[in-house]
């Protein structure tokens, strides 16, 4: 029961010239894991998911790479991917204001799913849609099942869409910023309804986020994203206590910190790399304190234990120490 | 004040006075009439909307493809095709060398094939460029990637999802297609094909200056447009919940 990805390239044909959105990404999901994946915009990471999902469409394409569940390709069209989407691996998007249909009733996009998959009867589908309601927390589930979307409010309609995702107990779901549309308060709600559905449903979580708080919050491992590949991965204690990559360094020394009087924030100088460039290099060396002639050939992710990484000097500081002021 | 208050009476009491051409009562006429160019706008409008919805569905599902060219090419040749143009073409090819339909007149089902053809290219036309622009611009929306992230089939995503979210504009459209044709558009189709309906009475009952004839086609046409209206507002509401009726 693992999703597998392997060697992804995306691309993007656009007027202006070929997007490389995804430059080989490798990655893998096993049951009860919580992959958190970050990144900054444009970096790649809600292309994955997408593709993960099959919701790549013209003018973008898959190139290359494999992605597989339970050993089988997602990506041959023969139907084996409409039968697992939506029933072993689901998603949940950013915006749950525009992500349901406003005219349709909540129940019925919950029922469309349990009779699509599960070959429910419409009784039977409306029965589980109001436990399903009641399971993220939806008070009133039996008035609410046959509301329309505008009568609920951002949160409410992030849990909608948690139930649906969850509604014939899927393997594997993709959070692709859940929160980000949603204020504080609600978050931290959302969150904790994840990580309360993942450890009782047993559930492996992927969830995209740019928030590294999110992600010291909810997931077990981190993957890092920069410019269309993985950087860095390994477990979220390790990441925060010793990041291997210069990128992750810098991502972490610019996240502000309570505990410290910084009178500034401290950013990672320069850009990224524009995607429509084929690069052979580290996308990540023009930016690099610490590059040098041999970031000029691409580092492969070496897998060492529970670590990957892609950097040809993993581990050396490329800042110094934090400086007060 | 007194003629206004009997003017209202005849109103409402459907009186509009005799015909002065036919010599009996307009109202008479008027609804001897209705029926027959009711039967013609229902037939080519249903004709229309049932192959429009379909065939604007598919174009929109490869923007630019072969299909979707095709669609809007004959589309637009058939927005451009003048009606009475169109209906002797059709009289020629179907029921003169093929000898498959009557040329023209009323009566069985197969009299109504060729006129209710003619009338139904218009609006064909016009329907099937709506549905597949609305498709387009609906198949973009993020409520249809979550459909697909649901494991929902192409098919069912058109059926169930985006055709409800296009049917208010839709069915805006059809009831002035509707309006369109029942003020008069019908006269030229009626003309050409011999059809006993009422754009062709109105049309020669202007031509013989009969005022009483016309007042009585003018406000049934009036009275139906406001019923049309306040009926698609209903319907409307029924379809999409957030909008407010006042």
């Amino acid at each position: 029961m693992t999703l597998t990805v392997r060697d992804l390239h995306v691309a993007f044909e656009t007027r202006g010239g070929r997007v490389n959105a995804l430059r080989g990404v490798n990655l893998s999901v096993a049951p009860g894991e919580t992959l958190g994946i970050v990144g900054e915009s444009g970096s790649g990471k809600s292309v994955t998911a997408q593709a993960i999902m099959g919701l790549i469409d013209l003018p973008g394409r898959i190139e290359a790479g494999s992605i597989t569940w339970n050993g089988k390709s997602l990506l041959e069209g023969d139907g084996y991917g409409t039968s697992v989407w939506g029933r072993e691996i689901s998603m949940i998007f950013q915006d749950p204001m525009t992500s349901l249909n406003p005219l349709m009733t909540i129940g019925a996009q919950i029922c469309e799913v349990l009779t699509q998959h599960l070959g429910m009867t419409a009784e039977q589908a409306r029965e589980r849609a109001v436990d399903l309601l009641a399971a993220v927390g939806i008070s009133g589930p039996r008035r609410r099942v046959d509301q329309y979307p505008h009568e609920f409010s951002g949160g409410m309609r992030q849990r909608a869409m948690i139930a649906m995702s969850i509604a014939c107990n899927p393997k594997v779901l993709i959070a692709d910023e859940p929160t980000t549309a949603l204020d504080v308060t609600v978050q931290a709600q959302i969150l904790d309804l994840l990580a309360e559905l993942q450890s009782g449903l047993g559930l492996a979580i992927i969830l995209i986020t740019h928030d590294l708080g999110t992600v010291a919050g909810l997931c077990q491992r981190v993957a890092v994203m920069y410019s269309g590949r993985i950087v860095e991965s390994q477990s979220v204690d390790a990441i925060f206590e010793r990041p291997q990559h210069p990128y992750t360094q810098g991502l972490l020394r610019s996240t502000p910190r309570l505990d410290e009087p910084a009178t500034r924030l401290l950013s990672i100088e320069g850009t990224p790399p524009s995607l429509m460039q084929a690069d052979d290099g580290c996308a990540f060396r023009k930016r690099c304190p610490i590059a040098a002639d041999a970031c000029k050939e691409m580092p492969p992710l070496v897998t060492e234990g529970a670590v990957q990484i892609a950097c040809h000097f993993p581990g050396r500081p490329a800042w110094q120490a934090r400086q007060a002021g | 004040m007194v003629q206004l208050w009997a003017f209202a009476v005849d109103m409402v009491t459907l009186d509009f006075g005799d015909s002065l051409w036919q010599r009996r009562p307009a109202v008479e006429v008027v609804f001897e009439r209705l029926p027959n160019t009711l039967l013609l706008i229902a037939a080519s409008l249903a004709f229309a909307i049932l192959v429009a919805i379909p065939l604007g569905a598919i174009a929109a599902l490869r923007p630019g493809g072969f299909l979707d060219r095709l669609t809007m090419s004959i589309g637009l040749i058939g927005l451009a095709t003048p009606q009475f143009f169109l209906g002797l073409v059709f009289i020629m090819v179907f029921a003169v060398q093929l000898k498959w339909l009557p040329t023209s007149g009323f009566g069985t089902a197969a009299h109504l094939v060729l006129p209710a053809l003619t009338l139904a290219i218009t609006p064909l036309a016009r329907f099937t460029l709506m549905v597949r622009s609305s498709m387009i611009e609906e198949l973009n929306q993020p409520y249809v990637r979550t459909a697909r992230a649901k494991g929902m089939g192409r098919a069912r995503i058109l059926r169930v999802h985006t055709l409800r979210n296009i049917l208010v504009p839709f069915m805006n459209l059809s009831a002035w297609e509707l309006i369109v044709a029942l003020s008069g558009y019908t006269v030229v189709v009626e003309t050409v094909f011999a059809w006993p309906g009422l754009g062709h009475t109105a049309v020669q009952a202007i031509q013989r200056g009969d005022l009483f004839l016309m007042q009585a086609i003018v406000f049934t046409i009036a009275f139906m447009t406001v019923f049309i209206t306040l009926l698609i507002d209903v319907a409307s509401k029924l379809i999409d919940p957030r909008i407010k009726l006042n």
